[in-house]
């Protein structure tokens, strides 16, 4: 193996996130403790860049919902040691923030999680609401932990429609990419 | 009973419950992901408070952010406040910038039949 063409992904990785305004990438286990640091990492991050607060604290609580639904979510492939992981990321261009993410998912689960983001993505601003609070005084907290108002949260925050895909990764699971945009205020 | 106090880590808030004057806060940020564990002794506390409350008490909620699993728990703690047949109010604070906490606040206290005063900070 050439020494040049070894190393090259690195440069290349470094382009793919600089090309795509992401600012911060992790991919990897998602555990407890990891999906606190990373929050932290990014919180440490938009003080850095003095984003304005109720921006931040949008963006900081999408994160949070994000993460905490690939760490409850994410469904181990036994057969596939390479898709046990999950990756996270926030990128930033001049109009918005957007949290992505993307995790294995069975493909049992695709219909019901396909069903709950369209209908939340058929809802205003007012359905959204109604949505939350019936959910909220409805719904049991031993679920799961209850990811269904955790999508309407994430929507309600974001103010966009959520976006969506799932790729497949073989017979009986694919991956779900999941972006959530935040407008930026600017001046 | 006995005070209860739990100090904030970077994902719990504070707890600062006295039954003697019936001031219970909670502050900071409350993204557990295991809400009910965590939230779980701060339950026990006031079921056994609420029968037993003061003339008045008052619950003020300090939160900077709060998660999703912390927002049922929420509402729990406000059931058991309700049921609280002295005087009793809950006082949410928000950053004057920070609507979605504003209307976070709102929408309890649309679900919950306790009186509800809002301060900004």
């Amino acid at each position: 193996m050439s020494r040049t063409s070894s190393m090259k992904y690195v440069y290349q990785l470094h382009k793919t996130m600089v090309d795509n305004s992401l600012i911060l990438v992790y991919e990897g286990e998602f555990t407890q403790e990891i999906t606190k640091s990373v929050l932290l990492m990014a919180e440490r991050n938009l003080e850095y860049m003095e984003e304005e607060s109720n921006t931040k604290k949008k963006v900081f609580n999408v994160m949070v919902e994000c993460l905490q639904n690939i760490c409850k979510h994410t469904d181990k492939i036994a057969d596939d040691k390479l898709w046990n992981s999950a990756i996270f990321m926030i990128a930033k261009d001049h109009e918005y923030y957007s949290i992505v993410s993307g995790n294995a998912i069975e493909n049992s689960f695709i219909p019901s999680l396909e069903e709950r983001l369209d209908q939340i993505n058929s809802l205003d601003k007012d359905g959204l609401k109604a949505l939350y609070k019936d959910m909220l005084v409805n719904s049991q907290l031993s679920e799961k932990g209850g990811a269904g108002l955790g999508f309407v949260d994430i929507a309600r925050k974001s103010g966009q429609k959520l976006e969506y895909s799932f790729e497949p990764i073989n017979d009986h699971s694919s991956f779900f990419c999941f972006r959530t945009k935040i407008a930026r205020v600017n001046e | 009973m006995d005070a209860l106090s739990i100090k904030a880590t970077e994902d719990t808030p504070h707890i600062s419950f006295d039954p003697s004057t019936g001031l219970l806060e909670i502050s900071g940020r409350s993204l557990p992901e295991d809400a009910a564990g965590f939230y779980k002794p701060v339950l026990d506390w006031l079921k056994q408070y609420a029968p037993s409350a003061k003339a008045s008490s008052a619950l003020a909620m300090k939160l900077e952010y709060f998660n999703t699993a912390s927002s049922k728990v929420i509402l729990d703690i406000f059931n058991i406040i309700e049921k609280i047949t002295t005087d009793k109010k809950v006082i949410w604070y928000f950053d004057k910038d920070d609507e979605d906490m504003q209307e976070a606040g709102e929408e309890f206290s649309e679900i919950v039949n306790i009186p509800f005063e809002y301060k900004t900070y």
